[in-house]
């Protein structure tokens, strides 16, 4: 069992330019922004981001490094409007595949399992398939045993992922992957469907250690999916990454207000332990 | 005074009836605030759905939904909004983190009351972009999930403050899909499809007319059929008689008051 630790900055210089990028996470739930700020250090940029959109999806774009976004919503949850994600689409920077959470689920899943599609009752009458030129359908091959009809559907073609990024509560370092809090959302499918995948976490444990105060099923990443482990405490900053920590909401508002350029000034231009101590230093500027 | 449901064939269902079209004098509202109607016409959005899950989206949606649990719908599942089943005081019954949620809407057995930015007179619901989609002038959430909700489960909506601005002829980016684009598109689309109802801060409103346009369903107390017309930027089916959105019993007001919304967030969201 290899030893996959790595530093943020390690795991981000393995990517490339113009890669198919998919993020875990939900909305502005325990979102691998550790790692969102190590691209953001670094220069690679025209990705195809893949993500149920939170801050991830609104700091790459704001940096400029988004060329294409596939997802069906951006959204802070206590905030609903991400802004800069908002004011990459109004500025028309941003291409978009918007798709619904039901299909880019079953995107993923279609890439897990190598396939090319799954049909999906969904999109078909909606303006997905206006927004979407390249969305095409597939009819059952079968009838349908109550209404002797075959059913015409949306294939939904798989979201297949050059790396993966997910951030976990813990992980040993052969990255099997632990969550904690109530939710797994989809980390393990995004690293299925993806050729590489880096998983950050708030504490790196011994393999025995995963199992010794939680079930088995919380492990939710195998570490055949994994490429790299990168041990980041607060690595899902501002976001939630319970029971770990709640989202940081008062920072979270700052950054929902602050001009970009300022804000990536004041707590991006360092490394990780730097924009920690730059975040310490706001909050006791606000006590 | 609690009247019976579905009283008259052109009653609807939890709606007392009303005052005939035209200058309608408004009954007495007893105290009763617009926001706790609503309340009442959410709760009732989930009258007779069984053992589903009720997945309100707002606030009064929310105190809507725990009502019905409470009272008329005991077998209704609701969520805390995260990954648990819950029940009424809020203690785990179950878990539906996202992914099984999605299966839960495909399977058919949810109905959810979604918000609308932008609602047209057959249901198409938007509250991805406002404008040109290549180019909003306003970007809003996305699609989300109204494409597979709108597919597979009934789905209902919420619009806490009625105008010309969400109530449109056409939606600038249809996401939840309505009754004419649903028909449009084949049996895969219509089969499960249904719109229940639509309630906003003047009324309830369904789509039980021939082509499936929208019907004023019930006012609120204290509105007006003019109200609604005006506020409303389509042609809107107005029965001869329209009911008035029923009054909430003592005890489901007390409910609402002292149990579920103690801390007056209705009241934030519909003022008056």
């Amino acid at each position: 069992m290899g030893d996959k630790t790595m530093t943020a900055d390690e795991a981000v210089s393995r990517l490339e330019s113009g890669t198919t990028l998919g993020i875990g996470g939900w909305g502005s739930r325990r979102k691998p922004m550790a790692l969102v700020r190590a691209l953001l250090r670094s220069t690679i940029t025209d990705l195809t981001v893949v993500s149920y959109g939170g801050p991830d999806v609104g700091m790459l774009a704001a940096a400029g490094r988004i060329r294409k976004l596939v997802a069906p919503f951006a959204t802070l949850d206590s905030i609903p409007l991400e802004p800069h994600f908002r004011a990459a689409r109004e500025s028309g920077s941003l291409e978009l595949m918007e798709i619904d959470e039901a299909m880019f689920m079953w995107g993923l899943r279609a890439a897990a399992n190598r396939l090319p599609f799954l049909p999906v009752r969904a999109g078909i009458g909606s303006d997905v398939m206006r927004v979407n030129p390249g969305l095409r359908t597939v009819t059952s091959p079968y009838e349908d045993e109550s209404t002797g009809v075959r059913e015409t559907f949306v294939a939904m073609p798989a979201l297949r992922l050059d790396a993966a990024l997910v951030h976990v509560n813990r992980a040993d370092r052969a990255g099997n992957g632990q969550y904690l809090g109530p939710d797994p959302y989809f980390d393990d499918l995004f690293c299925e469907a993806a050729r590489t995948a880096y998983v950050s976490c708030e504490r790196i444990v011994d393999t025995a250690e995963l199992t010794k105060a939680a079930p088995p099923q919380t492990l939710l990443i195998k570490r055949l999916n994994v490429n790299g482990v990168v041990e980041a405490p607060g690595g899902a900053h501002f976001t939630s990454c319970v029971p770990d920590h709640d989202r940081d909401e008062s920072f979270q508002r700052l950054y929902a207000s602050m001009p970009w350029p300022e804000f990536a000034e004041r707590f991006l231009a360092g490394d990780e332990q730097a924009y920690r101590t730059a975040v310490e230093a706001w909050h006791e500027e606000q006590s | 005074m609690s009247a019976a449901p579905g009283a008259s064939p052109d009653t609807t269902p939890g709606s007392t009836p009303g005052a005939s079209r035209g200058a309608t004098p408004s009954p007495p509202r007893n105290g009763v605030t617009r926001a706790e109607y609503c309340v009442i016409a959410c709760a009732e959005a989930w009258r007779g759905d069984g053992e589903i899950l009720a997945s309100p989206m707002g606030p009064i949606p929310s105190i809507g939904a725990r009502l019905a649990r409470r009272t008329f719908s005991p077998d209704l599942l609701l969520t805390d909004g995260e990954a648990l089943l819950v029940g009424p005081d809020g203690s785990p019954e179950g878990w539906l983190p996202y992914r099984q949620h999605l299966a839960l809407v495909t399977g058919g057995r949810r109905h959810v009351m979604m918000g609308a930015s932008q609602l047209d007179r057959f249901g198409n619901q938007n509250i991805s972009c406002v404008g040109d989609w290549e180019r909003p002038a306003r970007q809003l959430l996305g699609v989300r999930g109204g494409p597979v909700n709108t597919l597979n489960n009934p789905v209902s909506y919420w619009v806490p403050r009625h105008s010309t601005r969400v109530f449109v002829e056409k939606v600038d980016m249809i996401g939840g899909v309505g009754y004419d684009s649903a028909a449009a598109a084949g049996p895969a689309a219509t089969r499960f499809h249904r719109i229940p109802r639509v309630v906003s801060n003047l009324g309830v409103f369904d789509f039980a007319t021939e082509d499936h346009s929208m019907r004023l369903a019930s006012l609120h107390p204290g509105v007006t059929v003019e109200e609604v017309v005006a506020a409303t930027g389509f042609e809107l089916t107005v029965p001869a008689d329209v009911p008035y959105t029923r009054e909430p019993s003592p005890a489901e007001l007390a409910s609402i008051r002292e149990d579920l919304d103690p801390k007056g967030l209705r009241d934030r969201e519909v003022k008056g």
